[in-house]
């Protein structure tokens, strides 16, 4: 007995031997010997067919509120974060930028900022890079990274990551190089929008989140997601 | 020890016996507040047969050998209990409000409300307190190999608690909203987006967006206070069902008792 006869057809095992004393036995009108849905079986059906459609009326657009996020892309933002004579082509600024606005401290980020060095920028050079953007979000598991000038390494707080001036890996556990930011220029003023991020050749990728590598099978095990598409 | 004989007193002497229902013609008020509690109990018993139900529920029959890790089960069940209630007060002060105000309410909390810091150290310690307590409750029905046929859907249950409970574990950790709890989540989340191919999206889910956002803390309050503790309440029924009906193992160091008549059959 397989579930759906159990759901919609429960008594038929027991009554399947026997002629219906229930419909022509009893000269009930447009009954008919042999059939094989009696009005038994189809009550129950009935009963059992408006339960999974009640249920399913409360329970299938909860799910969609629940799981609806994630399938939402966020409207990209840009913020001013100052003047182009204000970064340098040798050494980061740190800059606060707003991810999500309206929860105060816990929707901003780090973002380290200097101007394109031709010298050591290998990545292809456009109107978004004339500023690097280097995220402080770990590509390990996501704690906030610190750029020591000293060293020029990018140093994480938590499992000992690693980075370079490019923010590339060069110890510890981080799986991929630090995400950036698109930069543009508006007038005079440098503005920081969506984050993308890169593999270790400093290729492209929409946003993943960390802990994602992009090399290899990486991008198609981590791919890119309706919440964080490039622009 | 022998029992000491009563002394011969006359019959027309001795009290007559209590008899239920009659107290003789007098009624005390000890007596009536028992004729009325049984009355009551009789009331609701007819009506739902629950007594049978307890008496199965609470009067076993145990093996041989039962001791005292034979208690970690009902410890767990403590632990939980006095979290679902140390949690739903909890519940009365505490805002999911990620501007500031989840924070604030935890230091009123702790600092104002009267027992405050009291309830919510239990809450937080009484967490730790329960995962210990699973494992170490796990431990034993291992040892014990308490999993065999039949009770391995208890154990299949039980794993499903046990997860729920790390659940509960993951997501009340992110509720004081302090640096720990903040950093803690985002590492958290990370690592869950780190499996393969529904990584991204159970990140996306957890943090209701791509971005640690304005709703991450309310739905890790509500997956925190409602939807695990449902779950977990149901299964730890379904738990206890089955302890009930299918009994408890004796301790693997009791020998089941020799039955002469089969041995000497055999002989």
């Amino acid at each position: 007995m397989n579930l759906a006869s159990i759901l919609f057809d429960p008594v038929s095992d027991k009554h399947a031997k026997q002629k219906s004393k229930y419909t022509v036995d009893r000269m009930i009108p447009g009954a008919f010997e042999g059939e094989t849905v009696t009005r038994r079986h189809f009550m129950t059906g009935t009963a059992n067919v408006a339960g999974i459609v009640a249920a399913g009326a409360f329970v299938l657009p909860a799910l969609g509120f629940a799981f609806g996020p994630v399938f939402k892309s966020t409207p990209h933002r840009w913020e001013t974060v100052g003047t182009v004579d204000a970064f340098l082509e040798d050494n980061y600024l740190p800059v606060v930028i707003t991810l999500t606005p309206g929860i105060g401290e816990a929707g901003k980020t780090t973002v380290y900022v200097r101007k394109r060095n031709p010298a050591i920028d290998t990545d292809p050079y456009d109107r978004s890079t004339r500023f690097i953007a280097v995220s402080d979000r770990c590509a390990h598991l996501g704690c906030p990274v610190r750029w020591v000038p000293a060293a020029e390494r990018f140093i994480c707080p938590c499992h000992g990551g690693v980075y370079d001036l490019l923010g590339r890996p060069v110890g510890g556990p981080p799986v991929r190089p630090l995400d950036r930011f698109y930069t543009r220029v508006v007038g005079e003023e440098v503005q920081v929008g969506p984050r993308y991020s890169v593999n270790s050749e400093l290729r492209r990728f929409s946003p993943r989140d960390p802990g994602e590598p992009l090399d290899g099978v990486g991008q198609y095990l981590y791919p890119s997601r309706p919440t964080a598409q490039k622009p | 020890m022998p029992k000491v004989p009563a002394p011969p007193i006359p019959s027309a002497l001795k009290a007559p016996p209590p008899r239920p229902g009659d107290a003789n013609g007098k009624t005390g008020l000890a007596e009536g507040v028992k004729e009325g509690g049984i009355s009551v109990v009789d009331w609701v018993d007819e009506r739902t047969s629950l007594s049978g139900a307890a008496r199965w529920l609470m009067f076993r029959k145990v093996p041989k050998g039962t001791n005292w890790f034979y208690t970690l089960g009902s410890a767990t069940m403590f632990a939980f209990l006095s979290q679902a209630v140390t949690g739903v007060v909890l519940a009365m002060y505490y805002k999911p409000d990620p501007a500031g105000g989840a924070y604030e309410s935890i230091r009123h909390v702790t600092n104002d409300v009267f027992l405050g810091q009291f309830v919510r150290g239990m809450h937080k310690w009484g967490s730790s307190v329960m995962v210990v307590l699973v494992f170490v409750h796990m431990a034993r029905t291992f040892f014990f190999g308490a999993y065999k046929y039949p009770r391995e859907l208890n154990w299949v249950i039980g794993v499903v608690l046990l997860i729920l409970t790390m659940v509960m574990s993951f997501t009340g950790y992110l509720l004081p909203f302090d640096q720990r709890a903040y950093w803690a989540t985002i590492v958290g989340v990370n690592i869950n987006g780190t499996g393969p191919l529904i990584g991204p999206y159970l990140s996306d889910f957890l943090r209701g967006g791509g971005e640690f956002g304005a709703t991450t803390l309310s739905r890790f309050y509500a997956i925190h206070m409602l939807v695990i503790p449902g779950l977990l309440a149901a299964l730890i029924g379904a738990h206890l069902y089955l302890v009930a009906k299918l009994g408890t193992t004796a301790p693997p160091w009791v020998k089941a008792e020799e039955q002469q008549e089969l041995r000497e059959a055999e002989v």
